[in-house]
This record gives structure tokens, C-alpha cells and sequence, in this order.
């Protein structure tokens, strides 16, 4: 089969192949305009999907849409495919795939015991026909439970990275946004810097800091700089403290080139962190970070519309049973994603997608300055994802990042969830939190008795 | 509460411009930081959304010479989703070889304060520190991305192009201004082929010491024959001499 066809209002839609067929299917996206493989109408987009829906599930077994010879991506989610695990659907279109994810019949174990069978490109695909209501009700009924010194994923918890950028690294200004992130229960799920400059004597000298912090105040968390991996292991090399490894990631090897990465150094870098067993509570070592438009904007996109190639990026993730994973989705820019309301369903998107596929799925909600969204649209795509079972968010004194120049969320806003969802920090963290007296009887934070204040604030 | 927070915090306020120490209002911000913060993100939006005054700058630069310019995204929503369009000249644009070692070319970017505030005064600098050179009429353009400069120096004939771009605003600074020198300009210049300063405001590098490593990195272009990452700044261009 080589095109596909719809008809709708009496016009017949025709698409040249697959890849034509996902980009047009997509919900609209700058950064697919940007690439000319956007459907040009409403009318066409939905004769899309209508053609989508009809595909049969294992029509990607057999048609990839970056060539299998030329990425190690396409060969990774090829090879690893589970064909027992994809027996229960296989029989499926993508739009009665849709209609299996929605039912009761698909819960919690069926979607984990199904995970292994699914391939990027299905699950891109029938994320394509959901709505945002979807989304969000499919994304809820996955768990992904992953640990290192906290266990994050676990029913009723919400876990945060708390990210104490500086622009120039300076430590004390670090360890000040560290010290303020702790006191609304921030930072469960990592205390991640990334850091102003890429260099191995930085990165240790960061590390330390962290470590020395940690230690001295014995809290149950894991940190992270977030250098390229090459940097990371050097690191290591050097008998750093290092407790995850940080990769940014795309969906393609071409991408993954210009990140200066490919699969065999991601291992490399996970067998020695693993060689370091510094978690307690497990053994999830990496920490990756992707986005729509990734491949796009590296040149590297092979015609491939970028929510499907995210969903690729996810591939090679799971291949490395990370801790952590997060979408930056709002960080790029508009001409990937223009708006709040393109940057909320990229999120939504984003997290289901990495959750059907069995990863520990975080979101960074944020924006840029030159993206048509405030902190009233982040409002929104944070109790969206609350309410989906996000493993964890991203949060930044005051919703600034005075380092890489974006708005996030903030410690505040964090937290002001937690309370309004009922949602509770990763068990470990908890308990500390509860040892430094910072919890009420009802598990809730309050703010701060002077005397806790002290303790962390008067630190040296 | 709140005076004891601003107390303990006041000791660390110095290490760091991140929004520390801000209280709480229940779980939420207090009222001042939050509007403080809307105040912020104003700056910022109102700096990518606002347009140059290039025919103050044009005032400005005289007696030399200027060109007016505009990029193939014919507005800012335009520019903002098409950055390949801004890359482009519009073609009725007309601009006629001749023989420059330089041609400045000023573009909005994405900050039209930026602009406002440093390009013109920048550009005067240099042009007054290289008396020898044969510079080209500033070229003043709208809707411009840096690689704009790349076809504009190609059609101007220009040994190098300096183009002075208003940066992305980020809450804290809104009127940055980067400048991006590449030599022998033409379309298809890759990024790793320029020299890029960036900064450029009231709170980071003064356009006094912008100028002069901009000047230095022209010389250096000119004398090498080339500008990107194999041209690297030296220290004693931009430390001051040490007595």
C-alpha cells in the first residue's frame, strides 16, 4: 500500500504516503507549518484522521518512516519489538485502538503489560484522533514507578525537580534557590542544575555542592547536572558524586547527532552510573530531557511531523529504564509550538504518549517570552497534568529562570497543587519533610515556622 | 512571618537575581511579587511586539548613510512562526554593490527596545574607531533574523557583515542586544561560520566595551580572513590592561 485516501464533504483527500498521512492527522502546530507538511485545511486534517482511524496497528510492523538502514532509531524500535505483548491489540485499526485505551477493559496492568508491544509510531498515531479529554483519562489509568533514592510514580504522589539555575553558577546563589525550593517540599524527584557553562571541573565543583547540602541535611533526593552525557562521564571518571546521568534526546539518529549522542554512548555512560550504585531505594540512573520540534530545528527531521518524532525520542529513552524523563514543550519556541493552546496539547500529548510506552513521564510547563502564553496558561496545563498522574513537574523560584531565560512553574505553584489535588510528595521525601517539621498533621505544608526557617536558611 | 522570611533571606539576595525568599499568600504569591513579576513579563512582550524606531536611529547615524530594509515576513506573527522567512529579503528591496570591508546591518530582532536603546550608539563607535575602512550605509531592517545579514552582505558586495540584532527579552532584561559578525557573507552561512557578542545592555557589557571587541574581532576577521569557531577571542581584547 503506498497512499490513502478520504473522502469528506464530498471532497476526496489523498495522501502520498504514512509520514503524509501522520503530519496531516496532526492537531495543528506551527512547527509542522514550518516543515510544509501540515494539512492546509481543517477539512483536510480530518480526512486525515478519518483515514488514520481506518489503518490497521500492524501496518507499522511493516512500514517505518525513517529508513530502518539509515537510523539506529528506527532500528532500536524495530528490534525490541515485543510481539507478545502487542498480541492483545494487534488485531485493532487505530481508531477502535483509541476506543481499546478509553474502555474500562484497558487498566492499569493491561496497559503496563502492553507497553513493550507498543511502537512510537502507534501510539503517536492514535494520540492523533484523542482529544485532550483523552489524553488526559488514558495518561491517568498508566503508572510508571521508577527509584533512586525516592520512588516517584506512586499512586497519590506528585514528585518535583527543583531547578536552582544560575547564570553564572555561583554557588552560594545556587544553594540559595536550593535552600527556598526545600521549603515548599521541592525537589523529590531531582535537585537538577543545569549548568552556564559545559565543562568537567564546573560540573564537579556543582556536584559537591550538592552533595555537601544533601548530605548535611540528610535529605532523601537525587541531584544532577544536567552537562552533555560525554561531560557526565568524564565526571564520573573523576570519581564525582554522581547520582543520575543527563542526556537531551530526539527521535532520530540524525537528531541525536546534533546533540553530539547516540545509543552507545548512553550506555556507556548508564553502565558506569550504575557501576557507582549510589541509589538506595532502586537503580534508575538516567535523566532525559526531550521536545517537540527537536528534529526540526537540527535539520533532521526526515519529513516526519514532530509529535510523532517526540514519541520516537521516547523509544530511546525506555531503552535505559531512566529515573526520569520530561518534555521542555514550551522551551522551543513558537515557531514549533505558537501558543498556549498549541504548548497544552503538545504537554498532554507528550505525557500520555511517554506513559503508553511505559516511561516515568514528566513535563516542564513553560514558555518562552516570544510564545503567546502567561502564567495563567501554565496554570492551566499544570492542573491538567496533576490531574493525568504526572510523575513529576519542573519548578523555578518565582516561575523564572534567571539562567536560560524561560518562565516555569514556581515553587509555589507546585505546591499549591499538591494541596488542591490531594497530592503528596514521593514517600522518602515525605518523611524528611516530616522530620524537619515542616508538615502539618494533615500531611499539608504550611508555610514555614520560624525555627525550620532557621535551620535551612541560616545554613553555611 | 513575612518580615521574619525577609530577614533570613536578605543574607543570600545578593547571590542570586532568581525570584528567592517571596513569601506566601497561603500557597499562592503575595500580591506585590506577583504583580511584579506581570511587570516583568510586560517588559519582556512589549519588547518583542514593539517595533523599532528606525528613523530615530537613521537621525541618529547621520551624517552617515542609511538603508532601509525588510525581511520576507511581512509582520510579527509572521516572523515569529517563519524564522526561515526572516532569513529572506523582501525583493523589492533594492540594494546595490560596491566596494566595503563592512556593512552594519541593524535588525529588530526580537527585542525593538534593544535596538532602540543600543544599536545606534554602538554602530557610531564603531564606525568612529575604524577611520581606514570603507564602511557601507548602515542597513536598517525589519522583521530580520541574523542570517538576514548573509544575503545583504552578499548583494552589498561586503568583505564582512556586523549584524547588531535585538536578543530574545528575558524577564530580568528586556533590551539585550547581540551582534553576529561574519566574514564573507552569503546566503547559506552557517551559524558555526560566526563571531557572536551578546549582552549588550545597561546591566551587562557597555556599548564603550562592545564596540571595542567588536572592533578587535574585525581586524582579526579582516587580517585571517575569517570569522566562527576558528576565530577565537582573545583575552586582551576584552580584559582592561592591569596596571
Amino acid at each position: 500500500m503506498s497512499g490513502f485516501s478520504a473522502t469528506l464533504n464530498a471532497t476526496r483527500h489523498s495522501f502520498a504516503d504514512l509520514k503524509a498521512l501522520l503530519a496531516c492527522a496532526s492537531p495543528l502546530r506551527s512547527g509542522d507549518q514550518l516543515a510544509g507538511i501540515a494539512a492546509d485545511s481543517d477539512e483536510r486534517r480530518v480526512a486525515a484522521k478519518l483515514a488514520l482511524a481506518d489503518l490497521p496497528l500492524k501496518h507499522f510492523l511493516s512500514n517505518v518512516l525513517v529508513p530502518y538502514e539509515q537510523d539506529e532509531v528506527t532500528r532500536l524500535i524495530i528490534d525490541s519489538h515485543d510481539a507478545a505483548a502487542f498480541a492483545p491489540v494487534s488485531h485493532l485499526t487505530v481508531g477502535e485502538f483509541r476506543d481499546w485505551l478509553l474502555s474500562y477493559q484497558a487498566d492499569t496492568a493491561a496497559l503496563a503489560k502492553l507497553a513493550p508491544g507498543l511502537m512510537p509510531e502507534m501510539v503517536a498515531a492514535v494520540t492523533k484522533l484523542m482529544r485532550n479529554q483523552d489524553l488526559i483519562a488514558v495518561a491517568a489509568k498508566c503508572r510508571v514507578i521508577t527509584g533512586f533514592r525516592t520512588t516517584l510514580g506512586l499512586p497519590g504522589r506528585l514528585g518535583s525537580r527543583l531547578q536552582p539555575n544560575h547564570p553564572t553558577d555561583d554557588a552560594e546563589g545556587i544553594a540559595a534557590a536550593m535552600l527556598d525550593g526545600l521549603l515548599f517540599g521541592i525537589g523529590d524527584a531531582v535537585i537538577g542544575i543545569n549548568p552556564a557553562t559545559d565543562s568537567v571541573p564546573d560540573g564537579i565543583r556543582l556536584l559537591e555542592m550538592l552533595e555537601a547540602i544533601r548530605t548535611r541535611f540528610d535529605i532523601p533526593t537525587q541531584g544532577c547536572v544536567l552537562a552533555h552525557v560525554t561531560t557526565t562521564l568524564q565526571m564520573m571518571q573523576r570519581g564525582a558524586p554522581v547520582d543520575l546521568v543527563f542526556q537531551s534526546i530526539a527521535g532520530t539518529e540524525a537528531a541525536n547527532k546534533g546533540f553530539g549522542v547516540d545509543l552507545s554512548i548512553l550506555k556507556e555512560a548508564q553502565d558506569a552510573a550504575l557501576g557507582l550504585k549510589r541509589g538506595t531505594v532502586g537503580s534508575n540512573v538516567m535523566y532525559f530531557e526531550t521536545g517537540q520540534g527537536s528534529a526540526l530545528s537540527a535539520d533532521a527531521h526526515h519529513g516526519v511531523d514532530q509529535q510523532t518524532l517526540e514519541v520516537r525520542a521516547y523509544a530511546v529513552a525506555r531503552a535505559f529504564k531512566p529515573l526520569l524523563v520530561n518534555t521542555v514543550v514550551g522551551f522551543i519556541g513558537p515557531e514549533y509550538l505558537y501558543d498556549a493552546k498549541q504548548i497544552i496539547r503538545a504537554g498532554l500529548e507528550d505525557h500520555c504518549c511517554g506513559k503508553l510506552l511505559g516511561l516515568p513521564m514528566g513535563v516542564d510547563v513553560c514558555y518562552t517570552n516570544h510564545a503567546e502564553a502567561d502564567q495563567d496558561d501554565m496554570d492551566s496545563l499544570m492542573t491538567l497534568l496533576g490531574t493525568a498522574g504526572v510523575n513529576f513537574l519542573i519548578a523555578v523560584p518565582g516561575a523564572d529562570d534567571v539562567m536560560l531565560n524561560y518562565q516555569s512553574l514556581s515553587f509555589h505553584d507546585v505546591l499549591g497543587l499538591r494541596h488542591l489535588l490531594k497530592l503528596r510528595p514521593a514517600p522518602e521525601f515525605e518523611a524528611w519533610l516530616d522530620r524537619m517539621g515542616m508538615l502539618s498533621e494533615d500531611g499539608r505544608l504550611p508555610p514555614p515556622a520560624t525555627e525550620t526557617l532557621k535551620k535551612l536558611v541560616s545554613y553555611e | 512571618m513575612n518580615d521574619v522570611t525577609r530577614d533570613i533571606w536578605a543574607r543570600w539576595r545578593g547571590t542570586t537575581k532568581a525570584r528567592i525568599g517571596l513569601g506566601r499568600s497561603g500557597d499562592a504569591l503575595p500580591t506585590a511579587p506577583l504583580l511584579e513579576f506581570q511587570a516583568a513579563h510586560s517588559r519582556a512582550r512589549d519588547a518583542v511586539h514593539g517595533t523599532a524606531d528606525f528613523d530615530a536611529i537613521a537621525a541618529a547615524l547621520q551624517p552617515h548613510p542609511t538603508i532601509r530594509v525588510r525581511s520576507q515576513a511581512g509582520d510579527r506573527a509572521t516572523y515569529l512562526r517563519r524564522p526561515d522567512l526572516g532569513r529572506k529579503l523582501d525583493p523589492v528591496c533594492e540594494l546595490r554593490p560596491g566596494v566595503y570591508d563592512l556593512v552594519l546591518v541593524i535588525a529588530d530582532g526580537l527585542s525593538a527596545r534593544a535596538v532602540d536603546h543600543h544599536a545606534a550608539s554602538v554602530a557610531k563607535l564603531c564606525i568612529e574607531k575604524l577611520p581606514d575602512w570603507r564602511i557601507g550605509p548602515v542597513v536598517l531592517a525589519e522583521q530580520a533574523r541574523v542570517a538576514l545579514g548573509d544575503e545583504v552582505g552578499e548583494r552589498l558586495n561586503a568583505a564582512t557583515v556586523a549584524v547588531l540584532i535585538g536578543e530574545r527579552p528575558g524577564l530580568s532584561v528586556a533590551d539585550s542586544l547581540g551582534i553576529y559578525l561574519t566574514w564573507a557573507p552569503r546566503r547559506g552561512r552557517a551559524d558555526s561560520e560566526r563571531n557572536c557578542i551578546s549582552n549588550i545592555h545597561a546591566a551587562g557589557m557597555s556599548h564603550a566595551a562592545a564596540s571595542d571587541l567588536l572592533v578587535w574581532l574585525l581586524r582579526e576577521a579582516k587580517r585571517r580572513q575569517l570569522t566562527g569557531i576558528n576565530l577565537k577571542v582573545d583575552a586582551s581584547a576584552v580584559l582592561p590592561p592591569t596596571s
